[in-house]
């Protein structure tokens, strides 16, 4: 099993408080790690800082590229980091319109990704984009439509369609199926598990949510006021938490 | 093939007064391939508590425990993991699983997991839900609506999709009727035949003189 993410003593401080306070995680080809814990505990700074959207104050963060390359990302060009973005890796975002551009079609929004990547032919541009809005559950006829005019979990999946169709090696997800009611919330997640075992991805994904994380991760990472209490197996974390405060949030989950 | 050395096991509950408590002291035991073991003992003796050390569900803070000659306390969870979905199939009492994905897509899942192609694991899961009885109009359905005994047989097709070489099952008789019974009781049979090593929770005497080579009474590894 080979790692495809290393990051060493990740510090990240807002004024005098730590959002990240020394942490280090790594992460393996084809594995879900999660990160969970409550708002305000540094887990979407941890994304940030990892997917080059956040500079960290001190730290160290490598890549494994798809040529085989250990890349440092902090020190790594601007234009190669953003091709990176565009090629490599993928990011989900909670609010849908962070990652659309909402004034464009669907297929325009899937399409641009393939033209960053050197795509020229207009029609198997189209032909993939159609082939993915189908995977993703959204109606071809639809292609033309602006995302505007969707509802909020079809423009999820079409964030979601829109990264992954440049079949990229590391997807970061904050909060993917944050705002979405739970009949939309359960077909996504699914989407997201076949989708990362047919392609063979690696995930991080933020969630509050611990059934989310269950059947999403893999390894679970428990934070807490920018420190990592408690990191295993997603079903160990959840069914035998060692620490105070992952025991807490285990024991405080409303069962319907 | 699984070797658990002196195991203990406490709970810690720190959010509460007197929350500690001891379960499992100097639990030693072995299960070899081709045979079925019992864990008996009453009811909160910690039999599903030692399962589940086993299965890396539950920390285990002391001891050893070998599967395949490898200690899993050794290792990181990535390593578990992969060293469950290699050897070590688990039928737990509950069917804990996503909603609205369909019953043929959760038996296919751990085929797929190892890179089985989609025909053959199509293949092998309707195979297995035919001769647990279960209507292929359920097929498509999420098994979360089931009855107890269909759910339960969906996680025992679940756990008996692949070959693995150790199987843990927690109960998994006790809400089937006796037909089905008998097929789950054929289906471990064979399954030592094929060399994997069983440990079993069964609280049906019946299904443990049938199946089962020998019987480990768990209430001698008391804590308390």
């Amino acid at each position: 099993m080979e790692q495809i993410l290393k990051a060493k003593a990740i510090n990240k401080k807002f004024g005098d408080v730590y959002a990240c306070n020394n942490l280090s995680i790594e992460l393996y080809t084809g594995e879900v790690v999660g990160i969970v814990g409550e708002s305000g505990s540094g887990k979407s700074t941890l994304l940030n800082c990892l997917s080059g959207s956040l500079v960290p104050d001190g730290g160290n963060i490598t890549y494994l590229d798809r040529d085989n390359n250990w890349l440092d990302l902090l020190s790594l060009p601007e234009p190669r980091k953003r091709n990176l973005l565009r090629t490599e890796w993928a990011f989900v975002h909670q609010n849908p319109r962070d990652g659309l551009r909402m004034a464009v079609s669907a297929g325009g929004n899937i399409g641009e990704r393939l033209m960053a990547i050197g795509y020229r032919n207009y029609s198997q541009i189209r032909a993939e984009a159609t082939e993915w809005i189908e995977k993703v559950e959204i109606d071809a006829i639809r292609l033309d439509d602006k995302p505007s005019i969707f509802s909020g979990g079809m423009q999820q999946r079409l964030q979601i369609a829109k990264n992954l169709i440049t079949k990229p090696r590391l997807i970061f997800m904050d909060e993917p199926t944050g705002g979405l009611d739970v009949s939309v919330q359960a077909r996504l997640l699914d989407l997201i598990r076949s989708l990362v075992r047919e392609l063979g991805l690696s995930v991080i994904i933020v969630t509050h949510d611990l059934a989310v994380a269950r059947f999403m991760a893999n390894r679970l990472i428990v934070m807490k006021n920018g420190k990592i209490v408690e990191t295993g197996l997603t079903d160990q974390v959840l069914d035998d938490p060692q620490h105070s405060y992952t025991q807490l949030l285990v024991s405080s989950i409303l069962k319907v | 093939m699984l070797e658990v050395k002196n195991v203990a096991k406490s709970f810690n509950l720190k959010n509460l007064d007197k929350g500690k408590f001891s379960v499992i002291r100097d639990a030693c035991f072995n299960v070899n391939s081709g045979e079925c073991v019992a864990l008996i003992g009453n009811s909160g003796c910690g039999k599903s508590t030692l399962m589940r050390m086993i299965y890396g569900n539950y920390v285990c803070a002391e001891g050893e425990i070998y599967i395949d000659k490898e200690n899993i306390l050794d290792l990181k969870a990535i390593e578990m993991s992969i060293l469950r979905k290699q050897k070590m199939g688990y039928v737990s009492q509950f069917l804990r699983v996503l909603p609205r994905v369909s019953t043929i897509d959760l038996v296919m899942e751990p085929l797929l997991d190892q890179f089985e192609s989609r025909a053959r694991a199509k293949d092998i899961a309707e195979t297995l839900l035919s001769r647990l009885n279960l209507s292929s109009q359920l097929w498509h359905l999420s098994p979360l609506t089931f009855s107890g005994g269909e759910q339960q047989r969906v996680n025992i097709a679940i756990g008996f999709s692949k070959d693995y070489k150790l199987l843990l099952l927690d109960e998994p008789t006790a809400s089937l009727d006796r037909e089905n019974k008998k097929i789950v009781m054929d289906m471990i049979s064979e399954k030592k035949e094929k060399g994997s090593a069983i440990l079993g929770i069964f609280h049906d005497k019946e299904v443990r003189d049938k199946v089962c080579e020998r019987e480990i009474d768990v209430s001698n590894f008391s804590a308390s």
